[in-house]
């Protein structure tokens, strides 16, 4: 991509405080000096998603407080019976941590995908895929586990409709851009893997230049999706 | 605080390669194409055909408004079906498509001198997207059951109960899915905006520098891809309701002596999902406007604009603004009364910033040339009827007022005035402005006249008797007028006055259309800068403006977009890529 870093020397130029900010967003050019397009484009559309998740969540917090008739006990209905003991949240506990750790592989990815190590990068990168596609095959277990117990997205046995209709809305929103990841990296982990960003081929669709830099911008998405669940976590099972 | 010294300003060059996508053959070059400008014709064409639909729409619930009982086909079910697709499709898929979609493609690469969108082949697929959406739509008019009846609004329970036109039919299930379609399609194009703005502009052009045209369509678009979601999220819990049988929005509910399935649901939630996007949507489609409509005041009379820096940052009040007035919406819904303290305030608190832009454009034709020119004419029109509008939204901001107020014809009334008409004018104003860029002739002068005086007085003599008509307690959405003991004989009369009058102001819209497809060949040639304008767009080396807008280097930027009648300079304009100083700018330091 025809980008290249501009150096500013006024820079030092500037008043202090707001005026200064405002005076460098509004300066020549780009308002934000060392980020290229794509990674401004993926901040942006991570922040309107914020909105979208945002929403969600305050649509069910309402839905929740407001409700009349009691509401599920999270501990209990996503409780697993291992070795004759039920154990409360474990399935969560197990896949938050495998979400956090693909995190973590994709950290590396991003690392090694500067320091043009193909071989690395494109493996952490399908090492993260792989922890997302375990992270969706958990929930498919804990959606069967739930709707063979009863759980509706208009009913439940235990308790306010609601709860069966924000869990299934949420998590599935949520697994969808999971899903949507896993599929994204696997594609960005082949180029990695065929060298497209070293000679700088351009891509089937967009007939663009591939960069080391679209990793990092996958990763971007990925610890997104990654905090989403922190709160989905935090708010849907922890409350 | 602008740190671009012209004299010593580098090459453009590092902008100048940017890779675009040169289309090889007729299909990619007209068709799928990934040039803006050719997207952005594709949008406005879509939307102008889509707004046809909801023009005659219209007709047809004047007709049965103005002259009751007289067209049998015009059954209470169908003229809800008529109230709602009208409302949605020229809201949404007009104002908001034609607006951000259409001028937002055109202007806005070229006026911040970029060869493209940043990312072309994205911005494509936000068009063909927003076709399948308007598909969609069209498609609910030939669906079982017709399309959804409950009003622009879609507010549950009623929507999705049987007792409505489409709500246990396609109709609502359609519409449902066309907006979510609608708005990924917009975010694909709405990102690449927001992003061309604040990174691929040419060297010189800070954002101090834009005109305000840009300046309005991007924070526009910032405040669509915030508000945008909020719609989303509804839409898909009501499609959810409707589909699944979950219970968000549906309380329990009996319908013909029978008890629904659904349990425990909140209507108000939709609500308030519905005006967290809905009121920001009035200004999404407000601020492209005030943008476009100081571009041509100043260009048209001549004169820079007055406080450009206020200007600039009245666009940036109002949209945030309008993040926090939503409820106001709401008065008679039901929620917390407490509410409409703080709504009513910070409603209030936004005229403000409006008024700042009302007292600069009329500050702006202070002592200027004015050129009566038609996209000025188009400018005035739209100053007059936005006050107008603008001052009826006080009345009805504030609690007291607004609740005897709900629900009649004085609220038609408002809403059309300053977010239907208003805004229509200043499209009309910058389609005779930008025209000539687009094809390189200009329209016709003497049908353009007549368009302008028979739209703008048509439409005050339509919108203006409906104020009246809501004091004395009209009700909106009624299909059936005639048995109410306040319709009076009068009453009666103005209502087939206004329905005559919005037949003759639909008229003047299909000379206008006419005017647009001759215009194409038979035109008069307009050259590069017909109106001797200053922004970037008047200055490419060809018109209609070639793939990649500027040639072989881009332009640089030297100075701000106002340089009108500059003591000392040899014309009274002075271009953005003009290097030199003549005499004392009025540019903002």
């Amino acid at each position: 991509m025809a980008e290249t870093t501009l150096t500013h020397t006024s820079q030092l130029d500037r008043p202090p405080g707001w005026r200064g900010i405002a005076a460098d967003w509004a300066s020549d050019q780009r308002a934000f000096k060392n980020v290229s397009w794509g990674k401004a484009m993926m901040w942006i559309f991570l922040l309107s998603d914020t909105f979208i998740f945002g929403c969600f969540l305050l649509s069910y917090m309402t839905a929740r407080i407001s409700t009349r008739v009691p509401w599920p006990n999270p501990s209990e209905v996503f409780a697993l019976r291992i070795g004759g003991s039920e154990i409360p949240l474990i399935l969560i506990a197990i896949m938050t941590f495998v979400l956090i750790s693909s995190s973590g592989t994709m950290a590396m990815a991003v690392n090694f995908g500067y320091r043009r190590d193909r071989r690395k990068t494109a493996i952490l990168m399908l090492l993260t895929a792989a922890l997302g596609a375990t992270f969706v095959g958990m929930q498919a277990f804990e959606w069967t586990k739930l709707i063979t117990e009863g759980v509706r997205p208009w009913g439940n046995p235990w308790g306010a409709a609601q709860f069966g209709s924000c869990f299934f809305m949420i998590t599935g929103f949520h697994g969808t851009h999971v899903t949507i990841g896993v599929i994204f990296l696997i594609i960005v982990a082949r180029k990695v893997w065929r060298g497209d960003f070293d000679v700088g081929r351009p891509g089937f669709f967009t007939s663009r230049r591939g960069r080391y830099e679209n990793v990092e911008i996958m990763g971007l998405y990925w610890h997104f999706v990654d905090l989403v669940w922190v709160f989905i976590f935090a708010f849907f099972y922890l409350w | 605080m602008v740190d671009v010294t012209p004299a010593d300003a580098v090459p453009p060059a590092e902008v100048a390669e940017m890779e675009l996508y040169h289309p090889h053959s007729w299909w990619t070059k007209y068709v799928f194409s990934q040039d803006a400008k050719v997207i952005a014709v594709q949008y406005s064409a879509t939307a102008t055909a889509i707004g046809l639909v909801a023009l005659m729409l219209s007709w047809l619930m004047r007709l049965q408004l103005g002259f009751p009982g007289t067209f049998d086909f015009i059954t209470p079910e169908a003229y809800y079906q008529f109230i709602t697709m009208h409302g949605m499709i020229m809201v949404i898929y007009l104002l908001t498509a034609l607006f951000l979609g259409g001028f937002g493609n055109y202007l806005i690469p070229l006026m911040v001198g970029a060869r493209d969108m940043v990312f072309p082949y994205v911005n494509m697929l936000s068009y063909w997207v927003y076709l399948l959406a308007v598909l969609v739509l069209v498609s609910s008019f030939f669906a079982p059951g017709g399309p959804t009846g409950a009003g622009w609004t879609l507010y549950p329970p009623q929507a999705i109960t049987s007792g409505t036109p489409g709500g246990q039919d396609w109709g609502i299930i359609l519409m449902l899915s066309s907006l979510i379609l609608f708005i990924i399609g917009f975010t694909m194009g709405g990102l690449n905006y927001v992003v061309t703005v604040l990174q691929g502009r040419t060297r010189g052009m800070t954002l101090m520098r834009l005109p305000l045209t840009v300046w309005g369509i991007f924070t526009a678009t910032v405040m669509a891809l915030l508000a945008f979601p909020a719609l989303f999220v509804a839409c898909v819990m009501m499609l959810l309701d409707r589909l699944l049988g979950t219970s968000f929005f549906m309380p329990a509910i009996v319908e013909m002596g029978e008890q629904l399935q659904h349990n425990g649901g909140s209507p108000i939630l939709f609500q308030h999902l519905f005006w967290f996007f809905g009121h920001p949507e009035v200004y999404i489609v407000a601020l492209p406007a005030f943008g476009i409509v100081s571009d041509l005041i100043s260009t048209h009379a001549r004169k820079n604009i007055f406080g450009y820096r206020m200007m600039v940052w009245a666009i940036i009040a109002i949209g945030a603004l309008s993040f926090v007035v939503w409820a106001h919406h709401m008065y008679v819904s039901g929620m917390n009364p407490y509410f409409g303290f703080f709504f009513a305030t910070t409603t209030l608190i936004i005229a403000v910033p409006t008024a700042i832009k009302v007292y600069n454009w009329v500050l702006t034709l202070w002592r200027g040339d004015i050129h009566l020119t038609i996209p000025m004419l188009f400018a005035l029109a739209f100053i007059v009827t936005f006050v107008n509008g603008g001052l009826t939204g006080l009345f009805l901001g504030n609690v007291v007022v607004d609740v005897p107020l709900s629900d009649t014809m004085f609220v038609v009334a408002h809403f059309h005035m300053v977010m239907g008409v208003a805004p229509i004018l200043v499209i009309f104003g910058a389609i005779y402005h930008w025209y000539p860029k687009v094809t390189g002739r200009m329209l016709n002068e003497t049908l353009g006249r007549f368009h302008f005086w028979v739209t703008f007085l048509g439409a005050y003599l339509i919108f203006f008797p409906m104020h009246y008509l809501g004091l004395m307690g009209v009700p909106r959405r009624y299909a059936e007028l005639t048995d109410m003991n306040i319709m009076t004989e009068s009453a009666h009369h103005l209502n087939s006055f206004i329905s005559i009058m919005a037949f003759i102001v639909g008229f003047a819209q299909m000379v206008f259309l006419f005017n647009l497809i001759w215009s194409i060949r038979h035109g008069r040639e307009a050259g590069g800068n017909p109106w001797r304008a200053t922004t970037l767009e008047w200055q490419t080396p060809e018109t209609p403006p070639a793939h990649g807008n500027f040639g072989k280097d881009l332009p640089i930027v030297y100075r701000w977009a106002y340089d009108y009648s500059v003591p000392g300079a040899k014309e009274d304009f002075i271009p953005q890529n003009v290097p030199g100083t003549f005499g004392p700018s009025r540019e903002p330091a």
